[in-house]
């Protein structure tokens, strides 16, 4: 297992990325699955940056990795003392609605649902503990 | 990292983007559009060296779409499968015109 703290700052995106992606590679994480895992990773970490500390200053997000299954998979937690909220009981978007109709919100989750073989989500201490999972060898 | 590369021929636009279209160069983009797309009628997007894309970037491809139906048309073409299979799985496959 290991696990690096960012500061919840979208400036830390590229580090973030970087520091799964060495992971992945190390693993020997197939492109095709790496895509999908870092569109996962994005729209995840980007949620954390923007609304977990509101008002709040000097916030920071856990991001905690395993490869479960003799390296199969890929475990990602993020972990964040911000306001609680759960992204998986926001409503899926409508995405058969023409382009006038659409709205964006709701659509970097429905990707990471997707993407991700699971997604888990719980309210502990104070925390906000997202995990996703996905197989990295297809 | 994005590359953005325009080409401009009278009220037509082609705008071939290589590399990531994420939450970091999203704005990037929505920048060059706004200033760009006034007069245009026809928008053309060249993804063939698109990699990348997160729900950033379909934000300001809607919007972009938005503008074009008002005043004209916009395809995309050259999509990767890795990028077509982002616009399927939010189904802006029905929204964009892709060739």
């Amino acid at each position: 297992m290991k696990e690096l703290k960012f500061s919840a700052d979208l400036e830390q995106m590229p580090k973030v990325l970087k520091f799964v992606g060495d992971e992945l590679d190390r693993a020997g994480c197939t492109r095709k699955a790496r895509i999908r895992i870092e569109i996962a990773l994005e729209e995840i970490f980007v949620n954390i940056a923007k609304y977990a500390y509101k008002n709040r200053q000097n916030g920071d997000v856990t991001v905690r990795m395993s490869f479960p299954g003799n390296e199969a998979s890929v475990e990602i937690t993020f972990i964040d003392g911000g306001t609680p909220f759960n992204p998986l009981e926001k409503p899926d978007p409508d995405i058969k609605l023409p382009a006038e109709k659409r709205e964006i919100g709701g659509l970097g989750i429905w990707l990471v649902k997707e993407y991700m073989d699971m997604v888990q989500y719980h309210h502990e201490d104070g925390h906000n503990i997202l995990t996703i999972r996905r197989k990295i060898k297809e | 990292m994005l590359t953005i590369n325009k080409e401009k021929t009278g009220d037509r636009l082609m705008i071939c983007l290589g590399g990531r279209l994420d939450t970091m160069t999203a704005p990037e983009l929505e920048a060059e559009l706004k200033k760009e797309l006034d007069p245009v009628k026809e928008l053309t997007f060249d993804f063939e060296k698109l990699e990348y894309i997160s729900s950033a970037g379909l934000r300001v491809l809607l919007s972009a779409q938005k503008v074009m139906n008002r005043q004209g048309t916009m395809k995309l073409i050259h999509v990767r499968p890795e990028v077509q299979e982002v616009f399927e799985v939010t189904g802006f496959v029905d929204i964009l015109t892709i060739e």
